[in-house]
This record gives structure tokens, sequence and C-alpha cells, in this order.
């Protein structure tokens, strides 16, 4: 007996615990290749996937295996001009058996196993063990916001969320069902009276029948327009609603001491910071804020690329934020990032007064506030800037401070600015 | 292109079963019934089938468990299928048409975007060629349980899976990483003996005594006793009385250090492997055997007009690519296509029986000139490849493929063209070429030599090296390892040469 099957439907992606298992013994291998890549990669296009090496030697399985040496002999077809007694140069690499190609391929496998990690992989291992600072508790853990949806219905429930139509779609079936078997007997009871009255029957079959319809009459009047079981209330139940919006401040220096070199790693920063919220939240605005000695909004290109001249207030930068907050994202609903790249130089009463201006204002309002010096190449001096905001991370949890010097230090930074244990 | 003329008369059909290359279920039944007809005009012997429409996804994921429908979780499968799925999303390699798994019934599984012409093939190849060959061949007959793989598959698998919540993910990956690393030398080539029933050993216990009975001799008491400790050495019995050859068996069974559950894994290793130990043997054979008979049950519906010219067309050019045996300096060259050695081999045992030449006569008296169907029969039933080549290659084959030997020995200092295919060197080719397909030229000879189960419980395997060819030293050191782990004491692996020397030992201490 031959049986044909549609295995189609049926569970595919069998091999996806196969898969994982694979992705978890070779994490260390993965997360080295991946480390190489976001090194070479421009951050900007980091969140794209990437091809993963593996070298053969670390994913081979053993087994005992004939290795060259000994004596043997291999049939192979196609000859065409050989004769018995013929010598053929022993192939370069080994003298592994008379064929050529037949066994080169075989053993060595010197091919590094190459696979594509899809851009979700990629990106959570380049991530793998960070977390926005109090993330868990506050977005994953107990969330403040709840909004109500509807629900469909239910029997019970305050009158103001009655639902009339409902309610009487309810009523309406209730009647024809509680009420078709009595219509039915009425109408043969009125067509016997009928029937009798017309053949005039005797007064006591009449009266009897008479009395048989009024009862029924009577009886279909008792079915009630409206029970309370055919209430029916808009049901609406509590659902907690993810705050997943964040705003993203960059607040950056663009006075003249900032060259090249330093905007460039601002970027960088700034970059990978977008990308990590970009990950966490569902939609996340970002705003420019550039300063000299007066700051301004600019958009991306302005705020990268276009020279400025003047000295340097920092204090500006800050306010214009808390301006911007205040009337753009003052609600719950908005988690406040801001990282400030500067090279740390400041005058005057502006670094004690940008601290001031910190601590009483804007650090209360942000989720996480990142402070990224740059400082000139070689130069191991703490800038006054980092002087004065050195007494902030005692004081606020959310605030971060760190050096950077070179390219290769932001990605270890932003990793120390957002590994759990700072949190 | 003609049927054979001894299976009764052939009455042409009116229409053919379809037209077009869509297939529908409704289709896919009518020809399983079409070819299946074919097949018992023939005579072939099948379990009952069972086809399944797949998708190419599950495919991969049949690619990813060694064509097995249920598998434990390992990371290996992953590699297989991250491998694969590269390959094949990328279009460097094509998916099979077909698996098919020996099992009662027999599963053939049909992707789905084969065209009716593939499906029919795919059909008569695995549901009637595979089918009848894992039904009849001995070492089928021998190893596998059809009816029970499944079962054991399912069990084996919520096994492993309950180990892994029991001790952990990794504790189960050691194990079974271990276990395949010893897989090939997990198999039993020889049936061991049943346990003796009681009444047997001790009508065996009282022969024996009273054999020793009769040869009583009381000189022997006379004799006087060496009593020297190195005679005590020398006579204390070596632990296996005989070599193992399963090495996964003997662990299994005198692991000092494994707990029952980690020996149960072994037991599983153990049983898969012994299940592919059968396919191993007989590649050519067996996909021989499907491609002649796909070959010859697809013509017999053509003859009888159930097929049309264009199905024909379609189903030739899939014939001869999957039969064509490229030379081994032409580009893709990967030593002898199976399909293409095993198809032309029982083709051409067909035609030994139905017009042989002098040569035959000469080279295979006994079956030249005979029934074919039962001469093909007998090879299916009774050969594996080694002997199956070593039986029926015939001189014209050998022509016909110009297959030649090269040997490579040590001492020489270039490579020997030893045989061609010319009267002076078919039967060494023969030799050489069933030689190939021993199990013994692709898996070393490794074998439990000595338990030391008094001593310090190491563990000496003896490898032997069949004319002085080694093992490739840096895997044999790691699969040790594995050995070692699974061992828990000081393992050894002695290569002894063809003269019974030890020429190295490797160890890997406990």
């Amino acid at each position: 007996m031959n049986h044909l099957i549609d295995r189609r439907l049926g569970g595919g992606n069998k091999s996806a615990v196969n898969r994982e298992r694979f992705l978890r013994r070779y994490k260390e291998q993965i997360r080295r290749s991946v480390k190489g890549i976001a090194s070479e990669r421009s951050i900007t296009d980091i969140d794209k996937g990437g091809n993963v090496n593996i070298p053969a030697r670390d994913i081979r399985e053993p087994v005992f295996r004939h290795g060259p040496g000994g004596d043997r002999e291999v049939v192979n077809s196609g000859n065409r001009e050989f004769i018995a007694g013929d010598t053929i140069p022993r192939p370069q690499g080994g003298g592994e058996g008379g064929g050529r190609g037949s066994e080169g391929g075989e053993g060595e496998g010197v091919d590094d196993f190459v696979f594509s990690l899809s851009r979700e992989e990629f990106l959570d291992l380049f991530f793998e063990d960070m977390e926005l600072p109090d993330l868990v508790r506050n977005f994953l853990g107990d969330i403040p916001e709840r909004k109500w949806v509807r629900a469909g219905y239910r029997r019970e429930g305050s009158p103001n969320n009655l639902a009339v139509v409902r309610t009487l779609k309810q009523s309406l079936g209730r009647r024809i069902a509680l009420s078709a078997a009595i219509r039915d007997e009425l109408e043969a009871a009125r067509a016997e009276l009928e029937e009798a009255e017309r053949r005039s029957v005797s007064i006591m079959q009449v009266s009897m029948l008479r009395e048989r319809v009024e009862t029924l009459e009577k009886k279909l009047q008792r079915v009630p327009f409206l029970d309370d079981l055919d209430l029916r209330y808009r049901n609406r139940v509590a659902v907690p609603a993810p705050v997943a919006r964040a705003v993203m401040f960059c607040l950056m220096d663009v006075s003249a001491s900032m060259d090249e070199r330093k905007k460039d790693l601002a970027k960088r920063f700034f970059t990978l910071l977008y990308l990590f919220l970009t990950r966490k939240y569902e939609q996340v605005n970002l705003v420019f804020i550039r300063h000299t000695d007066n700051a301004e909004e600019c958009d991306e290109q302005a705020f990268f690329h276009d020279p400025r001249t003047g000295g340097t207030v920092v204090c500006s930068a800050l306010e214009l934020m808390h301006e911007i907050v205040e009337e753009r994202y003052n609600d719950s609903s908005w988690n406040i990032y801001a990282a400030q790249a500067s090279d740390g130089d400041a005058f005057g009463s502006d670094p004690a007064k940008s601290v001031r201006f910190l601590r009483e204002f804007l650090l209360p309002l942000t989720r996480f506030f990142a402070y990224v010096e740059i400082p000139d190449e070689n130069d191991g001096r703490t800038s006054t800037l980092w002087a004065a905001y050195e007494e902030l991370p005692a004081i606020a949890q959310n605030f971060a401070m760190r050096r950077v010097a070179g390219h290769a230090e932001i990605y270890p930074v932003f990793r120390d600015l957002f590994s759990k244990e700072t949190a | 292109m003609t049927a054979n003329p001894t299976v009764g008369t052939i009455r042409r059909a009116a229409e053919p079963i379809s037209r077009g290359p869509e297939w529908t279920f409704d289709l896919i039944r009518r020809y399983d019934d079409a070819i299946g007809e074919c097949a018992r005009e023939f005579g072939l012997d099948t379990y009952p089938n069972q086809i399944e429409v797949i998708t190419s996804e599950q495919m991969l994921d049949a690619y990813a468990s060694t064509g097995l429908p249920i598998t434990y979780p390992h990371w290996t499968h992953g590699k297989e299928f991250i491998r694969n799925e590269a390959l094949y999303r990328k279009g460097y390699q094509g998916l099979a048409y077909e698996i098919v798994i020996n099992s009662d019934p027999c599963i053939a599984y049909l992707m789905e975007e084969n065209t009716i012409t593939m499906q029919a093939l795919v059909i008569a190849h695995a549901s009637y060629g595979h089918n009848s060959f894992f039904k009849g061949n001995y070492l089928f007959r021998q190893w596998t349980y059809a009816d029970a793989i499944l079962d054991y598959l399912v069990f084996a698998r919520s096994f492993v899976m309950k180990c892994e919540e029991r001790y952990g993910i990794p504790a189960v990956e050691e194990i079974l990483d271990s276990c395949h690393a010893l897989s090939p030398h997990g198999v039993d080539k020889y049936k061991r003996p049943g346990a003796k029933s009681l009444k047997d050993e001790v009508r065996r216990q009282s022969e024996r005594e009273e054999s020793a009975r009769q040869l009583f001799n009381d000189l022997w008491r006379t004799l006087p006793r060496k009593e020297s400790k190195e005679a005590e050495e020398a006579t204390r019995p070596v632990f296996p009385a005989e070599p193992e050859e399963n090495v996964l068996y003997f662990v299994e069974k005198y692991s000092p250090k494994l707990e029952p559950w980690q020996k149960e894994i072994v037991r599983i290793v153990r049983k898969i492997s012994q299940y592919f130990y059968p396919q191993s043997q007989t590649k050519v054979m067996n996909e021989g055997w499907a491609c002649f008979w796909h070959y010859t049950l697809t013509n017999r519906l053509y003859d009888k007009g159930l097929v049309d010219d264009s199905f024909m067309l379609e189903f030739l050019q899939s014939h001869t690519n999957v039969i064509s045996q490229r030379g081994f300096d032409q580009p893709g060259y990967g030593g002898l296509n199976p399909y293409a050695l095993g198809f032309a081999m029982f083709t051409d045992l067909k035609r030994i029986c139905e017009a042989p030449t002098d040569e035959d006569r000469q080279w295979f008296p006994e079956i030249a000139g005979g029934d074919w169907r039962q001469v093909l029969d007998f090879a299916m039933r009774n050969f594996k490849d080694e002997s199956f080549i070593a039986q029926y290659l015939s001189p014209k084959l050998i022509r016909d493929f110009r297959l030649f030997a090269v040997a490579d020995h040590e001492d020489e200092p270039e490579l020997v063209v030893d045989a061609i295919h010319d009267e002076a060197g078919y039967q060494r080719v023969r030799t050489l070429l069933s030689r190939q397909y021993s199990r013994d030229f692709t898996v070393p000879d490794i074998q439990v030599a000595n338990y030391e189960r008094d001593g310090d419980r190491s563990l000496t395997l003896r490898h032997q090296m069949p004319r002085g060819q080694p093992l490739r030293e840096d895997e044999a050191e790691e699969t040790l390892k594995h050995l070692g782990r699974l061992w828990g004491f000081t393992v050894r692996l002695e290569s002894v040469s063809d003269d019974g020397e030890v020429q190295s030992t490797l160890e890997c201490p406990s």
C-alpha cells in the first residue's frame, strides 16, 4: 500500500536548533571575526550583517584516516596515453595517491569555513552583553505607561460602557428564539379557532379555543424586550505600552581647536550610540547641537562638516538642549540620551556653570548623559572641562565620561560606558 | 530503447499520463501506480512506499541530518546546514532531487521544485530501485532493521534531549563529539554470536569435563612447575582475548568511567553508524541498481505509451547527467562516479546475458546467455561493492571507462602506471578497483588490542598499517584525545606494520 504525503506545510526549519548550536559553539571565533569586520568597516554601514570566517582547522571533526606514505594503487578513469610501466612525476605536496585531483581535495581542506550572519545576528554579537543603563528595569520591567485598548465585549460593566447595538442584537436574538415556538402554537390555535367559528361548532369548544389563544398571546407578551442576559458592555483592557521612543542629543564643540580627526572620532561615537539606540527603541530622533561661543541646532551635514570659528562656551549648548527638551520632548514617553563630545577647552566660569546646569536641569531629565573628551594627540593633561565634570559621576548614576584618543579606543570606551557594571 | 521482450506483451495506452511539466498529487499517484505495475512485471520486490513531497528548505534540513528524517540536535548538523544553505543560496550547488530512507515503509522525499518528469524519475529511482535494494541486499538484511529505525531515531533524539536537560548541553556535546570522532570504528562487520542459553551452557560444560576425563594422564602431574614471576606475567590472559574492532562497542561495554547515560549515548551513535554501514559498502551497487531500474522502468512506460517524447527527452537529459563519468584530466573530476559505474555494470550484466561476446563467455561462463533478471537479482542480493566489482567488472567496461591504475610506492621516486585497460591489465585493474571499494581503503584498520583491567586501566589500540600506510598524524592525535575522554584513563595507539612490528605509538595520558 503506497502513501503519498504532502509534507511541505509541516514544520520546516528543523535545523534552526542546530544552527544555533553551531553559533554557540564557535561564539569565540565568530566574535573575533565580527570584531575584525567592525574595525574595518565604516560605522555608518555597520548594521549590514557580514561574512564570518572560521579557520577550517577549528571546525574539523577529526577521525582516524590514512595519511600520506606507504604503498598504494589508485584506479582512475579516462586514460588516453599511458601504458603499463609509464612513470609520472610525483605531484607536489606529498605523494598522495596517483590520482590527479582524485585525492587532492580529500584531506587537506585548508579553506576557511565562511558563512554569513544575518544583520540581526551580526549586531547581536556586536553589541553582545551591552545593555543600556537602567534599561532592563525601566524598559522591560516596570513599565510606567499603560494604555487601554478595546478587547471585545463582556457581560458586566459600568453603564457608560454599555454597547447598545450589541445589546439589542442579543435581545432580538433571544426574543426570536424564545417566542418562535409560542408564535407557531398561537398561529395554529388561531387557525383552529377561525375554523371552529366558521363551522359553528359547540360554544364550549370555541370558548376553549379562544381561551387558549388568549393564554398564548399573554405568554408571548411575557417575553421581555430587554433582559439582564442581553446586556453587553464594551471591554477594555490595559496593556503595557512600552516607551519605545528615544531622542538622542549630539552636542559637539565645533570651535577651531576641534580638527577633522577629533570630529571624526566624535562622529564614530555618535554613530555607535545611535545604532545602539535604534536597536532598543522603535523610534529614535536625533538632535544635533553644535556650539562655539554660542550654540545652535543644525542638521547632520553641517554638524560634522561645516567649519566654525570662535570661542567655546559649553553652557550655551546645554541650555539650548534644555530648551529643546522643554519645547519638544517634554513628555514622559521620550527617553532622552545625550552625548557630548569636546576637546575639553573651556574658560573662565563656563565649566563651573555647565556642571551646575547639568546637575540641576539636565541630568534629572536625561536617561543617560555621556561625555567623551577627545584630547590632542599625545596630550596627557586633563582639560579644564574634564576637571569640572569629574565630580558628576559620583553624584549622578546616569553620567559617564571617558577620554578617547584613537579609532581603536572607541569601541572599548563605548562598551565600557554602557557595560552592565556601570549601570 | 526497447523493453525486454521476455516480459509479457505490451498494450499501448491511448494517451500519455500527462503532458507538460506541472505536477499534481493526482498525477504523482498515477505515475506511481504505473511505475509500480511495471516494477511488478519485472518482479521487483519492495517494501511499501511512502512518498512525501517536501520543500527545498526541508531538503536542506534533511541534508544536515545526513539524510535521516530525525536526529538529535548537534552543532555538526548546524555546520552542514550552514554550509549547504550557503552553497545552495548562492547557486553553487543544486539539491538532490530526492532522498530515500531505508525503512519499512520506505520513505522517499521528493522536492517540490521538480517537474512531473523528475518526480516520475525519482519515484522509479528511489521508491522502486533503492527500495528493492534495501529489501534484497544481504548487508541491509543483516544489519538494518527497516521497521524499527524510525522509532529508534525518535528514541535517540528524545534521549539526547533529556540528557541535555539533566546534564547540560556542553556535557552531552562533549560525549557526542568524541563518539562522532570514533563513529567509523563503531561498526560491527560480523554478527556477534547470540547469548547462550543455560541449557547449552550446561551441556558444553559437561562435554568439556568429559573430554578432560578422557584425556586425563597422571604423568603431567610429575612435570616440574615454573614458578617464576615472568612466566606468570606471560601467561596472564590478555583482555580482550580477541582484538575488538568495534571500538565504540568496547567503550560502551567496558569504559571504567562512563556513566550509564553516557554509555547510552555511545550506543546511540554506534547504532546510527551501524545503520549507515551497509550504505557505505554498497554505494556503487545501490546507486547503479536504482539507476538501472529508473532507466528500465521509464523506458517501459514509454513503450506502453504512458509517457510522451518530451517526457523522455527531459528524462534522458537528467539520466545522462547523473551517470556521466569524467576523465581524470577533465575539470570537475572527482574519482569514479558510483552512479556511472554501477549503472554501467548492471547494464553490462544484462548485455552479457542477452548478447554475450566470446570474451564474455570466457570471463563469465556461468552467466553469459542466462536470464538477465535472475542474474541481476542474484548480484543485487549477494554482493557488496568490493565483491561485486571483483566478480562482475567486465573487460568491456574496463575499456569503456578507460580505467588505469597508478602505483604510488614510497620507495619509488615517481609514480608508475601499474596496469591499464589491456589484455594484460584487466585482471589487475579489476582487483585493484575492487580493493579500492573495500572498507579498509577508507577507514584504517584499528582494533582494541588490550585493556589493562587489573593494572592502570589503560587501553591500547592497534592500527594495522596496510603496506606501510601511516595515519594522518595530527588528526590521529586529536581523535585519540576523544577516545581518551570517553575512556577516562590513558589510551595508546600502536601502528603495526605488515611484519608485526610496532612502528609508532601515540599516547594520550589520562
